[in-house]
């Protein structure tokens, strides 16, 4: 059986009189997109920081490619890719010349051209970084995350101030990585671009896992407790049920009910549900 | 997937320090302040400073300049040394680094290019202007450029190590650049660079000085671009080089302890 990409278990993490991650469980298999959604400061990041070597762990049990994050070596970092969430450095660079640099830091990195032209910044290539919009940035943000043609890339919060164009630029960029084989964990607190990527979504609040499926049955949603509504000569009705079908077959015994409607709980409804009470 | 090495440490601390140049070059604030500062000041204070050491035929305006060599690699060593590393932690640089295969060491390598090729840079400025402005007379016994040599290196790499160590201690880059800017100044004038000769200065303030390594870098150009007849102006009357050698590698080995104990990647642990 293959070793699944990421396995964490048990994993906590305490800050000076605060805890923000408490008791995680994941697994990613590899070749899995895979997204970590929840509200601002949710853990998410710190979560994701901790398994790419970032920070220190206080408890638990952590393995990313085989190896402990707190101590894997020069290697290790070799195969990840990591796209974090607010860097400005390199401003006086430009494009081409950062991606060129970080391309001598790997053992075998993408071509730095292809890449540039792979992530839309062709055009940008000559342009020194502090000349980039902010969605640009992030285009080379994950430029100098893939040009090491890392197997396993961390997303933390990629689209976080795009344009919506912008997002569906990006992804497909996205898409692209994975249809390439590459492993990708994703943090975001957008509902669609989970439902959009990802192959298997945990959401997190309060440090927690709250939750863990595909995005549509997230929650159990797709077989959970239904809405019925119908109006009658009484006025407006609402029934919550297990199973509508029958439900409704008994109420109605052959004849028409006026407005009915059946309704699940849409991923929003899940998700606000789950992360209940924050925000 | 591949076998190919992972590229040495020396290969990308040589790209790094390219990387670190072309970054500190196009940055105007950084070019204006550690490097064009030091040379202003030369030109503008040099000019204004008018009397001589009557027995030497030496005047203070070429004491101040070979002062000033010592004040500027201490500019584009500590000053600039220590501010980079915390804009480096502030704007995700080093966080970019820890991302990657990279080393620390790589990282510090470019760091030293980019100290020892701006200090050089430095000192020929200040020598441009001191003999063309003030004149001050290059030496030109192989014996006087060797001292300069061993100044130079016992100079440039104590303070960029202090510099490292005084960036870990900085919680925000505007607080970073105003105190290591605070305490260059001060380190100035207590150590002699502004007030000539460093005799003039209150024997207190000498002494307090005489703990840190502007001194001594000072003394130690001063006895290279001065004729030996100015010795007798020194605190001890000598030039004291070996003194000069003593402090500076006990600084050396402070600094590298210093910044190797306290060397932080971010600011959240």
């Amino acid at each position: 059986m293959k070793t699944p990409a990421v396995r964490v278990r048990g994993l906590r993490k305490e800050y000076p009189g605060q805890v923000a991650v408490h008791e995680v469980d994941l697994e990613i298999q590899s070749g899995e997109v895979f997204a970590l959604l929840g509200p601002n400061g949710a853990g998410k990041t710190t979560t994701v920081e901790i398994l790419e070597g970032q920070r220190k762990r206080t408890a638990g049990h952590a393995e990313v490619l085989g190896e402990d994050p707190g101590t894997a070596g020069r290697a290790w970092r070799a195969r990840i890719g990591v796209v974090l969430q607010t860097v400005n450095d390199a401003a006086q660079l430009t494009v081409a010349e950062s991606v060129r640099h970080f391309a001598r830091a790997y053992p075998n990195p993408r071509d730095p051209d292809e890449v540039v032209e792979q992530v839309g910044l062709a055009e940008k290539a000559g342009a020194r970084i502090r000349s980039l919009s902010g969605g640009q940035r992030r285009r080379l943000d994950v430029a100098l995350g893939i040009i090491g043609r890392p197997e396993l890339l961390f997303l933390d919060e990629p689209t976080t101030g795009f344009d919506p164009e912008a997002r569906r630029q990006f992804w497909q960029l996205v898409s692209g990585l994975a249809r390439e084989g590459t492993t990708i964990l994703l943090t975001t607190h957008y509902l669609d671009e989970a439902e959009a990527l990802a192959d298997r979504v945990a959401v997190l609040a309060r440090g927690r896992i709250v939750a863990e499926g595909t995005p549509a049955d997230l929650g159990d949603r797709t077989r959970g407790e239904a809405m019925v509504r119908w109006r009658d000569d009484d006025g407006l009705h609402e029934e919550r049920t297990q199973f509508p079908t029958k439900f409704i077959t008994q109420l109605a015994e052959g004849r028409e009910l006026a407005e009915l409607t059946v309704t699940r709980p849409s991923l929003e409804d899940v998700y606000l549900s789950l992360i209940g009470g924050q925000e | 997937m591949t076998a190919a090495a992972l590229p040495g440490t020396l290969t990308l601390g040589l790209a790094q320090g390219g990387v670190e140049l072309r970054k500190f070059f196009r940055q105007r604030e950084a070019v204006a302040f550690t490097f064009a500062l030091p040379a202003l000041l030369l030109a503008l204070l040099g000019s204004i400073f008018g009397h001589s050491f009557a027995d030497t035929g030496v005047t203070a305006a070429q004491v101040f300049a070979a002062s000033m060599v010592g004040s500027g690699i201490v500019s584009t060593s500590f000053v600039s040394m220590g501010t980079a590393i915390v804009f480096d932690r502030e704007d995700g640089t080093l966080k970019r680094l820890r991302g990657t295969p990279i080393p620390a060491g790589a990282y510090f390598l470019g760091k030293i290019v980019l100290v020892v090729v701006s200090s050089l840079a430095e000192v020929a400025l200040l020598l441009v202007v001191g003999t063309l402005l003030l004149g001050l007379h290059l030496p030109t016994s192989p014996e006087k450029w060797l001292t300069f040599a061993w100044v130079f290196v016992l100079a440039t790499t104590s303070c960029a190590l202090l510099g490292i160590a005084a960036s870990s201690a900085a919680r925000s880059p505007n607080g970073a650049t105003a105190v290591m800017n605070l305490l260059y100044v001060g380190f100035q004038f207590i150590s002699g660079v502004f007030v000539t000769p460093i005799t003039a200065l209150p024997a207190t303030m000498v002494y307090v000085a005489s703990f840190f390594p502007l001194k001594w870098i000072c003394q130690g150009f001063r006895s290279v671009f001065l004729p030996d007849s100015m010795a007798a102006y020194e605190m001890a009357g000598t030039w004291e080089l070996g003194k000069v050698s003593l402090v500076l590698g006990a600084w050396v080995v402070a600094g590298l302890v210093l910044s190797r104990s306290t060397f932080r990647w971010t600011d959240n642990r």
